[in-house]
C-alpha cells in the first residue's frame, strides 16, 4: 500500500498520528520544490508531483474513514463514490430516529443536554463500527474485507450525523 | 449547484411527508440509505386487498434531490398496482426532476426505497 510505504509506517488501520505528522514534515522538507530550484525543469516538476502525493497521503492516512476506504480500495473493494444503497432496516431505523432527535435539538428546552446525549450515542456507534476494523482489514480472508466494507458504509452515516450535529451546534450558539 | 424548478417545487412543497401506521398489516415500509452521502429514506405504502397502492408517505433526511425524488415517487405510486410500481426506474425519476449526474444516486435511492417497500409487503403477505 503505497501511502503507508511512502510514510514508512506499517500497513495497519491503527496508526500513530504523531508519527504520521513527524514523517510528513521530514518528507515535505526533502521534497520541497525550492530545494530543487537549481535543478532541471523535469526535476522541478517531479518535486511538485512528489509534494502533491505526500499531501494526498497525509489527508488519507490521518482521517480514519479515508484511511479505511483507501485500504479497502487497495484490497479491491472501491467504496468511494459507489452508488449502491444500504438496506439494513434495523440500522437505518436507528439512523432515522437519531436524525429525528437531531432535528428536535433546535427546539429542545435543554439543547446542551440533548447535544450531549447525541454526542455520546454517536461516540458509541463510532466505536462499535470502528473497533473491528483493525483486525478485519489485517485479515487475509476476503470475507473479512467485505465485513470491513459494511462497517465503513455504516460509519459514513455516523460521520454524517456527527457533521450535522456540529452544524446545528454552530447555528445554535452563533447567535 | 442549481436545482431544477421541479426539485425546488418538491422541496418547498413536499407531497406526502409523514408516516403510516406500521402496525397496520396493509402498510409496508422500505428503508434505504446512501453511504456515499449519508442520506436516509423511509417510504411507506398502504396497499388494498386488490394489490393497489392507496396511500404513500415518506420521510427523507438528505439533500434537496433526495427529498424531491422520494416526494415524486409517493405521487407516482398512488393508484398503481404493486407490479406497476415495481417498474418505476431511477432514470424516470432523474429525467422528470432533471437531476445532474452527481445527483443520480438520489434517484437510485428512491427506486430502491419503493422496491424495498414492495418486498416488505410481499414478505408480510406471502405465507
Amino acid at each position: 500500500m503505497r501511502y503507508f510505504e511512502l510514510f514508512s509506517i506499517p500497513v495497519n488501520y491503527d496508526v500513530d498520528l504523531q508519527e504520521i505528522g513527524a514523517r510528513y514534515l521530514e518528507l515535505q522538507r526533502a521534497a520541497h520544490p525550492d530545494r530543487h530550484s537549481g535543478g532541471s525543469e523535469r526535476e522541478k516538476l517531479l518535486a511538485v508531483q512528489k509534494t502533491a502525493e505526500i499531501n494526498d497521503a497525509l489527508q488519507t492516512l490521518k482521517h480514519p474513514l479515508k484511511r479505511a476506504e483507501y485500504m479497502l480500495a487497495e484490497l479491491g473493494l472501491e467504496l468511494r463514490g459507489e452508488q449502491q444503497t444500504l438496506q439494513d432496516p434495523m440500522f437505518l431505523m436507528q439512523q432515522m430516529e437519531l436524525r429525528e432527535e437531531l432535528e428536535e435539538v433546535k427546539t429542545s428546552s435543554d439543547p446542551d443536554a440533548a447535544i450531549a446525549k447525541l454526542e455520546q450515542h454517536i461516540k458509541e456507534l463510532n466505536s462499535e463500527y470502528s473497533n473491528e476494523l483493525q483486525s478485519l482489514l489485517a485479515s487475509q480472508e476476503e470475507n473479512d474485507w467485505h465485513k470491513a466494507a459494511d462497517n465503513v458504509r455504516k460509519l459514513k452515516f455516523v460521520y454524517k450525523l456527527k457533521d450535522e450535529l456540529e452544524r446545528i451546534e454552530d447555528e445554535l450558539f452563533d447567535d | 449547484m442549481a436545482y431544477s424548478d421541479k426539485v425546488i417545487d418538491h422541496v418547498e412543497n413536499p407531497r406526502n411527508v409523514g408516516s403510516l401506521d406500521k402496525n397496520d398489516p396493509s402498510v409496508a415500509t422500505g428503508m434505504v440509505g446512501a453511504p456515499a452521502c449519508g442520506d436516509v429514506m423511509k417510504l411507506q405504502i398502504k396497499v388494498s386487498e386488490q394489490g393497489v397502492i392507496e396511500d404513500a408517505k415518506f420521510k427523507t433526511y438528505g439533500c434537496g434531490s433526495a427529498i424531491a425524488s422520494s416526494s415524486l415517487v409517493t405521487e407516482w405510486v398512488k393508484g398503481k398496482t404493486l407490479d406497476e410500481a415495481a417498474e418505476i426506474k431511477n432514470t424516470d425519476i432523474s429525467a422528470e426532476l432533471e437531476l445532474p449526474p452527481v445527483k443520480i444516486h438520489c434517484s437510485i435511492l428512491a427506486e430502491d426505497a419503493i422496491q424495498a417497500a414492495i418486498k416488505d409487503y410481499k414478505s408480510k403477505h406471502d405465507k
